[in-house]
């Protein structure tokens, strides 16, 4: 808030000069690496099929209607693997982020010059990388199937666990395990009696929440061969089956929903 | 009993907290710490269970030297000083009774502690000090359903079941309400003189401190500035702890008590 | 001592169980348990393909060790470029379009039918996967970046004004109640009571959807839809593992920066 004189006239502005100019400036930059950036992509695109974009999304759209509903019988199975893949992946990496979760945070690491930095190490590549590119490198490894899907859901969420769960524990109430400490506990009771209990509810929340986003994840991991309906999306695509991709697409959205519904209900029943 | 030596604590960030604090508090006497915010009366308490460690100087708890304890032995000790907290620091997610029982984790093994299989002596010295605490219809309540004044009294509990030599009591009434604040402040005196417990209480409220306790100590930027009885404490002595102010009301409103 | 104390000296006492009726607790361990024995039974591992898989698994670990950003060099830093351009764009247009539909998506200052509107596309956006998305759009429009961007806008949507939504439904009423008793307008309500409330944490989300979209960006490329995802899953083809990890190496870094810099605005943000 600044007060300038002009005539004699108090003239009241949110900001000085500086500031103002500061953000036109910032909005001007952001603005030139939109047009930039927009002009990268356009460079590079098929104009004429983007204009021809309609007639194909009304011809694939017209083979893909009806979905072929007899198909669904053969889903079963790959449903079956994709909740195996996402559920065991979730408990996976579970057991594996709360060590390092607490490997991580700054009140409970055991030591702040390499451990800490151990961790973060963890979870920062594990997270950086999408469950995907893990898929395809386990495939490239283990071979394929849902065991190379089950890993790579697992080690995509440890990252993503371990870092929420870290901070949950940088949030607590630090006076809480000052009055264990102060009975004279050892340092394993004060983590189970001062700690543990302060981060249970968001250790129930990061695991269902978790838990959902691995379903959907699991859905498509089939594409490069990692188990799953993904495995389905993948051959139909590959023979233009329309009618049984529209199909598996309204599968993997009622799954999404189920799923979205029981983890609500979940977190409901916990918190 | 307690005795503190040229005890001093610099913060890491410069701040003299303490400079060179002597003082003894016998078997059985409750004694007040009044001062101004920062004057480090937190820390001093905290210094003597070792939650913040001392820079330089002494303590002797009967007769153990305290400042050069470490892991067991330092644990041992902290048994015999039961603490209790200014916002109560129960853990919020566990029901009273566990709360009362993490008075005991000084005394039994993690396997027992994590499975919940207290010594049955424990249960029971925990149910009693519930029922003399009035709470013991809540045993199984969590402790964020509790009042402020009932949280406090779970606190006093924690405190007393690890069955310490000497209570160690920060600002107990400052989220309290006037009432339940002279409640808490009489069951804490009580329980010192039932078992002889010697207690530093933190207190702000010095009219609350002259009604209840024996002895008040009046600290000011880390240093003695007041050691005596209540009555001793007159207009000019405040003022060195606290600065000008007219202190009329406050020693007047005491002798009304009286 | 009181009688009701009496009665419960020498009494065991144990923690009450989180699932208070026994009979519903029982059959939940129970479930749990057949599931994990069926879910455990139903996976097929092709234990002796995992053995010598683990070679492979080595020489990758090994390949982190010594990176090979050289002999692909244009490839990625094309592949790159091309991510990041993605990544921008589809950011800017996804924010751009979040905060009104954000707006109208929140039930404490829009109107029901608006609200519905709002709240469909939110509900459609993040029901569709990412993948499946641009799977689709590269059919519609051919491959390149062109569907990549899309796809990012399409998910930023859903992303960032549900968060918003939420934000603006949470913001403290007594705030926008004090503007209101002023006799402000609709816009000047918004303007005053409730933008400044959630500016911080709307800048904050888009820096961490800026995070997020690079790295989806880097796996768009593996169904066609441009960014480095597909010179990944060619290194990945022919094995060649040593530019495999630099590619790897190359996208934690650029996330890392990207997460110390949204560290940075939102500390100052506060």
């Amino acid at each position: 808030m600044v007060v300038l004189k002009k005539n004699d006239l108090k003239v009241w502005q949110r900001r000085d000069r500086k500031a103002q100019f500061k953000i036109w400036a910032s909005w001007l930059f952001g603005a030139a690496i939109f047009m930039w950036s927009w002009q990268q992509i356009s460079e590079v695109t098929t104009w004429f099929f983007v204009w021809d974009a309609p007639r194909i999304a009304a011809d694939i759209g017209s083979r893909a209607m009806p979905p072929r509903w007899e198909y669904l019988s053969t889903l079963w199975r790959p449903l079956w693997d994709t909740l195996n893949i996402a559920t065991l992946g979730t408990v996976l990496a579970l057991l594996m982020a709360v060590p390092i979760a607490f490997m991580a945070a700054r009140n409970t690491t055991p030591s702040t010059l390499f451990v800490r930095p151990f961790a973060l190490l963890v979870i920062v590549s594990t997270r950086s990388i999408n469950s995907l590119i893990w898929a395809l490198l386990l495939v490239a490894i283990i071979g394929p199937g849902v065991f190379a899907g089950l890993i790579a859901i697992g080690i995509r969420s440890i990252g993503f666990c371990a870092k929420l769960l870290y901070e949950a524990i940088e949030e607590i109430d630090y006076t809480q395990v000052e009055a264990i400490t102060a009975t004279g506990a050892s340092r394993w009771q004060v983590m189970t009696y001062g700690i543990v209990p302060q981060i249970m509810p968001a250790f129930a929340g990061i695991a269902i929440f978790r838990w959902d986003i691995n379903l959907r994840e699991s859905t498509v991991l089939g594409l490069v061969g990692a188990g799953g309906i993904g495995l389905q999306l993948q051959g139909s695509l590959n023979t233009l089956a329309w009618s049984q991709v529209s199909l598996i697409l309204v599968v993997i959205l009622a799954a999404v929903v189920v799923s979205e519904a029981v983890s609500a209900k979940a977190r409901g029943a916990i918190i | 009993m307690l005795q503190l030596k040229k005890l001093s604590k610099i913060y890491k960030t410069g701040d003299k907290a303490l400079s060179a604090v002597d003082l003894t508090v016998p078997q059985g006497q409750v004694m007040a710490l009044i001062g101004p915010s920062g004057a480090g009366k937190s820390t001093l308490i905290r210094c003597i269970n070792r939650l913040v460690e001392p820079t330089s100087g002494s303590i002797t708890l009967g007769d153990v030297e305290i400042t050069s304890l470490k892991g067991n032995s330092l644990r041992q000790q902290r048994r015999r000083m039961g603490m209790i907290f200014q916002e109560y620091a129960l853990v919020e997610r566990l029901t009273v009774m566990e709360n009362v029982l993490s008075g005991r984790l000084g005394y039994v093994s993690f396997v027992r502690s994590f499975l919940r299989k207290f010594p049955q002596k424990d249960i029971d010295e925990a149910f009693r000090l519930l029922d003399r605490v009035e709470l013991l219809d809540m045993t199984d309540k969590r402790a964020d359903e509790l009042s402020g004044g009932q949280r406090q009294r779970v606190g006093i509990a924690r405190a007393l079941i690890q069955d310490p030599a000497l209570l160690l009591v920060d600002e107990p009434t400052a989220s309290l309400d006037p009432k339940t604040s002279r409640q808490i402040m009489r069951l804490i005196c009580e329980m010192c003189e039932e078992r002889k417990l010697a207690a530093i209480v933190n207190i702000h409220d010095v009219v609350l401190a002259k009604s209840f306790v024996q002895r008040i100590v009046g600290l000011e930027q880390g240093r003695i500035v007041f050691d005596g009885k209540p009555d001793d404490l007159t207009e000019k002595e405040l003022t060195k702890i606290y600065g000008e102010e007219d202190w009329e009301d406050t020693i007047k409103k005491d002798e009304s008590l009286a | 001592m009181s009688s009701n104390l009496e009665l419960k000296l020498g009494q065991a006492w144990s923690k009450p169980p989180f699932i208070k009726s026994p009979v519903l607790r029982w059959t939940l361990v129970i479930c749990v348990l057949l599931y994990l024995v069926a879910a455990f039974s139903s996976i097929e591992v092709n234990w002796s393909r995992v053995y010598d898989g683990l070679e492979h698994g080595w020489r990758f670990v090994l390949a982190f060790a010594s990176p090979d950003l050289s002999s692909r060099a244009t490839d990625i830093r094309e592949g790159l470029i091309e991510s990041a351009v993605i990544t921008m764009a589809s950011t800017a247009v996804g924010i751009a379009l979040s905060v009104p539909i954000g707006l109208g998506a929140a039930n404490n200052i829009s109107i029901l039918p608006v609200y519905l509107l709002c709240r469909g596309i939110i509900t459609f956006s993040r029901a569709l996967n990412e993948i499946v998305l641009a799977i689709l759009l590269v059919a519609i429009f051919g491959f390149g970046p062109l569907a990549g961007f899309l796809t990012l806008s399409f998910a930023t949507i859903g992303f960032l004004s549900k968060l918003l939504a939420e934000e603006i439904e949470n913001i403290d009423k007594i705030q926008a109640e004090a503007v209101r008793s002023t006799g402000a307008t609709w816009l000047q309500r918004f303007d005053y009571g409730i933008f400044p409330q959630v500016l911080p944490r709307l800048i904050g989300l888009s820096m961490y959807r800026l995070d997020i979209n690079f790295r989806e960006s880097a796996v768009l490329g593996l169904v066609g839809a441009g960014g480095i995802g597909a010179t990944l899953n060619t290194a990945f083809d022919r094995y060649e593992f040593d530019t495999a990890a630099a590619i790897l190496l190359v996208i934690i870094g650029t996330v890392m920066v990207l997460e110390y810099l949204s560290g940075i605005v939102r500390f100052k943000m506060r």
